[in-house]
């Protein structure tokens, strides 16, 4: 099916995201906005405005009736999904950098950067769900500043008060937020920046992505790398296909060398490769830049890529892709 | 020294004592064995020495012998049922050595503790070792099993060069050599004597060192940094002797094994610019088997013809009234067979064709105003008598000279773009090919087609010839192959007969393909397939390498990060016959069809193969999450337990109440 082209952002991509039904888009950008759009037509619902920097991350709620989002101008903003109002602002002294709703939406973690004297931080908040909304607890339920590599990417995990992070040095970790504690480390898990990590539906595995050109699965419980993608351009991001065995690689030469390369050599494609077998089955063009971002619905229907070049582009599978099996027939776990 | 009033002699010793060890050694260095007279010669050693001397156990005790351990044989992947090759990879820190066609059987180089960090690799010659560089020489690798088989502790080695055939090797380091106090005597170590050289001689088979020579000239000025020449010792086919030169002066021939100046002196040429040695050709190689036989069986027995003898060419500029001349000097008689003087030269490359029938010297003439250069090709035709000369004379500038292997043609890159000489990022030269061929009524070389505006700059034939292959090479914007047969028309067995066709009408492009970044291109030893990749040390661009088949159809390509080396491994010269080798031709058909049971059998392995490997990651996957969901499960199933018993609440959001409850505790 042709996609639909999303031309809502004057800048770069920086996340997208669908709710948990995936009817709604979530997009922030580097344009200080974020937009919410319907995933089955495009169709732009609205706008969050208010934001003075780069919106670096957001994350929806289960319920979809909170969106958050971390930003450069060193704040991270509570919103009403159904209305576009900003219910709460948190200071920081630095850039958010990313943030992430647990399972039940009660709780959010936020990234700041390491900056201007500032170290990397991590803090847990607790989300008051009663009345509006507006009326948030100013300090978080837990903070702690990991030692060494700083965290670039986190969310939570099956456990209670743990999370999983990914960071500069492509280390993986697994904290214990009530303490600050490392539980357990993979230092080796990649060899340059984690860029993304994205949980699988019951949080039992996540895959990785890093600028090692490498995307993995790691098992959220004792930090095993299960796969393995190799690839060979530096990778922005990786989703994984639900109901189906494949997953979404985006990437492409990096934005700063992009004017030094030819069109040719940045492969802006998304990549899609066989979860299990670890080979590459096919790509997708269409971006005039890297990739930043992938999304896939939670229903496996559709995706969607967040480029560098400003636009959203949202493919929903033919249905042949629903139907091939170019493997024969094995029947693969999801 | 002390002296003895009883004899009236000294006695023959003395102690000295220093005030610091090294002042002990240098005075042994500097004095031990220092001839007094013919008869009396001066001994130094270490006071701790005479002790250990003194107190040697005298008994003799039995050597025990090592039992003697078969080595593999070297030649063992000549052995493989389907005949593939092998080629060599240098990926990140690892050197793989894989077979074409048997992607599953690569086997990795293991780097040893101390001898790790491989600088780059090379084949020997004839494919028999893979050489690999280090930090603290070079060291050689064969036999089926890749072990280790000999080491030249050469530290700081950069470059290697193996004798033609495989008996010795030659390395070079730009640091001169340094004996460290105290470092390993041997004959395959440096002694004192070598150091301040740079380049050494090893025998191969025993790993001694057998000389070192230094780059260095004394009287050159030290400012004036020469590109230095590699191969700086130059072999001769048959490994007797090996031939250095110095610029401008003379060219020292060495013989082997000893590495003694042959005849004791050099063959002094003024203003000696370069010097090739002539090929020998498998009719060379026979000949020379009839008269070492010949020899054998006696004087009576000799037959009239006898084996070619060694030859070099050598070429020097114009000097004062004498005009350039390129010579042709027979070897160790030193015979000059042949002078051809030039006028107006600049520069003369020499290429040999690889059997030695050809010798062509590229000439760059410049006109009279020196202003413009163009070319001169001289091509001497070795296999007749007064090896006449032939010039072509060409218009344009020659970037690439390329002689057919065992054929009598020849390809040439040549350029009248103005662009030429000074490249710049995004430039690429346009440039002209051309093939030409021995025309046998006129004896001369005749052009057989031009391909007018390519942009390749590398020419690559098929060692078997026929075959060649066009390509831009170094390009940041262009990397196109082309692929072309000179035979098209006619079959390989009547090509020589099949001439009275169309001049030139046997061209013909079989295919053309792109590769991004190409650095290198290289045929492999049967002229079945050809390797191309795109190295790391150049750029870092879609590393990687692709193998193609002589038609262009890609086979395979792995782009791999950090890719930096791909040379396929070498073979000696067929053991079979020229009889056999006819026949071989005469029933392809037959061995084809075996061959071809053999790949159907192995696709179908392999395929066996790929779906059992992909059958075990299914089940191993399968078996990894049904652990999981049984572990959620339960998990669930308890939280959801101790909810009832504590909020009688059945609900799947269990983990709420949970939060709940602490709640209420911070509360």
């Amino acid at each position: 099916m042709r996609p639909i082209l999303l031309q809502g952002h004057e800048r770069s991509l920086t996340q997208i995201k669908f709710n948990v039904e995936g009817d709604l888009l979530f997009t922030c950008s580097k344009d200080n906005f974020i937009n919410v759009w319907f995933s089955h037509n495009g169709e732009r619902l609205g706008t969050y405005a208010g934001n003075n920097g780069s919106v670096w991350t957001l994350d929806v709620d289960p319920e979809s009736r909170f969106m958050i989002s971390g930003a450069a101008d060193n704040t991270l903003r509570l919103w009403a999904v159904s209305t576009g109002k900003c219910l709460y602002t948190w200071e920081f002294p630095t850039a958010v950098k990313r943030v992430a709703f647990n399972e039940e939406g009660t709780q959010v973690v936020c990234i700041t950067e390491q900056r201007m004297g500032h170290q990397c931080a991590i803090r847990v908040f607790n989300i008051n769900k009663d009345g509006d909304g507006t009326n948030q607890s100013k300090e978080p339920l837990y903070m702690f500043n990991p030692i060494g590599s700083k965290a670039t990417v986190c969310a939570f995990t099956l456990t209670p008060n743990v999370i999983i992070t990914g960071h500069e040095s492509g280390k993986v970790a697994l904290f214990n937020v009530k303490s600050g504690e490392e539980i357990d480390n993979n230092e080796r898990a990649h060899s340059d920046v984690v860029t993304d990590l994205q949980l699988s539906k019951d949080r039992t595995y996540c895959i990785t992505s890093s600028k090692d050109k490498a995307a993995r699965i790691h098992d959220t419980k004792n930090l095993m790398v299960i796969k393995t993608y190799n690839t060979e351009t530096p990778l922005n991001s990786a989703s994984l296909a639900p109901n189906r065995p494949y997953i979404l690689l985006g990437g492409g030469q990096e934005a700063m060398n992009v004017t030094t390369t030819s069109a040719r050599q940045g492969k802006f494609e998304t990549r899609f490769w066989h979860k299990v077998f670890e080979e590459e089955i096919g790509r997708v063009k269409g971006h005039f830049g890297p990739i930043n971002t992938i999304a896939v619905h939670p229903g496996g229907t559709c995706y969607a890529s967040g480029g560098e070049d400003g636009f959203v582009r949202v493919h929903h599978f033919d249905d042949s892709y629903f139907r091939s099996k170019p493997y024969g027939d094995m029947e693969i776990m999801d | 020294m002390p002296w003895d009033d009883a004899t009236g002699k000294s006695k023959g010793f003395m102690f000295v004592e220093f005030r610091h060890v090294d002042d002990a050694n240098l005075a042994i260095t500097a004095l031990n064995g220092h001839p007094f007279d013919a008869k009396h010669t001066f001994r130094v050693n270490h006071f701790t020495d005479i002790e250990r001397y003194a107190g040697m156990d005298e008994a003799y005790v039995e050597l025990e012998l090592e039992d003697y351990v078969p080595r593999e044989h070297l030649r063992a992947w000549l052995a493989d049922p389907q005949s593939r090759d092998q080629y060599v990879t240098y990926r990140g820190e690892e050197v793989l050595i894989n077979w074409h066609g048997k992607p599953s059987q690569s086997l990795v180089l293991n780097a040893t503790q101390d001898w790790k960090d491989f600088l780059y690799v090379a084949w020997s010659p004839l494919g028999t070792y893979i050489a690999t560089l280090h930090r603290q020489g070079v060291r050689l690798w064969g036999g089926s099993s890749w072990k280790p088989q000999q080491r030249f502790a050469h530290p700081m080695v950069k470059l290697i060069d193996f004798s033609p055939c495989e008996q010795y090797l030659v390395t070079w380091s730009n640091e001169p050599i340094v004996v460290p106090e105290g470092a390993l005597q041997g004959p395959q170590y440096f002694s004192p004597d070598d150091e301040g050289n740079n380049i050494a001689v090893w025998d191969i088979k025993s790993g001694d060192l057998l000389r070192t020579f230094s780059t260095f000239n004394d009287n050159d000025a030290p400012s004036s940094k020469k590109q230095m020449q590699w191969p700086a010792l130059k072999w001769s086919p048959d490994d007797k002797f090996v031939a250095r030169i110095t610029p401008g002066q003379m060219i020292s021939v060495h013989e082997l094994p000893g590495m003694y100046l042959h005849g004791k002196k050099s063959l002094k040429i003024e203003g000696v610019v370069d010097f090739e040695w002539c090929p020998q050709g498998d009719k060379d190689k026979e000949d020379l088997e009839k008269d070492a036989k010949a020899m054998a069986s006696g004087p009576a027995a000799r037959t009239s013809k006898k084996a070619r003898e060694n030859m070099l060419v050598y070429w020097t500029p114009e000097v004062a009234n004498q005009p350039a001349r390129v010579t042709l000097l027979g070897f160790p008689s030193r015979t000059i067979l042949r002078q051809k003087n030039l006028f107006n030269v600049t520069e003369c490359k020499l290429y040999w064709q690889n059997q030695g029938d050809f010798l062509c010297v590229k000439v760059d003439r410049h006109t009279k105003t020196k202003k413009s250069i163009f070319c001169n090709l001289e091509i001497f035709r070795m296999r007749e008598k007064d090896y006449p000369v032939e010039v072509v004379e060409l218009k344009d500038t020659v970037l690439d000279f390329s002689w057919e292997p065992k054929g009598e043609r020849f390809a040439i890159v040549s350029s009248s773009d103005p662009n030429l000489g000074n490249p710049g990022p995004g430039v690429t030269t346009k440039t002209d090919v051309s093939f030409h061929q021995l025309e046998h009524g006129k004896n001369d070389f005749k052009l057989l087609r031009t391909l007018p505006g390519r942009t390749s700059n590398a020419i690559r034939w098929s060692p078997r010839g026929r075959h060649v292959v066009l390509a831009t090479v170094g390009s940041s914007s262009k990397s196109e192959l082309e692929f072309w047969d000179l035979d098209f028309n006619s079959d390989d067995a009547n090509r020589r007969e099949g001439q009275n066709t169309d001049w030139g009408s046997g061209i013909q492009l079989l295919g053309t393909a792109d590769h991004y970044g190409v650095t290198d291109v290289e045929w492999d030893p049967s002229g079945r397939y050809l390797a191309t990749s795109a190295s790391a040390w150049t750029h870092t661009l879609e590393n990687g390498f692709a193998i193609w088949d002589f038609r262009g159809q890609e086979l395979i390509k792995q782009i791999q990060d950090k890719f930096k080396q791909f040379i396929w491994r070498p073979r000696p010269i067929s053991l079979l016959t020229k009889e056999k080798q006819r026949q071989v031709r005469r029933n392809l058909r037959e061995y084809s069809r075996a061959f071809d049971e053999d790949d159907a059998a192995e696709e179908s392995n392999v395929s066996a193969e790929l779906i059992a490997l992909r059958k075990r990651l299914v089940d191993e996957w399968n078996a990894w999450r049904t652990l999981h969901k049984k572990e959620l499960g339960e998990q669930k199933s308890l939280k959801s337990q101790s909810a009832r018993e504590e909020k009688e609440e059945i609900e799947v959001w269990v983990d709420e109440v949970i939060e709940q409850i602490e709640e209420e505790v911070v509360e």
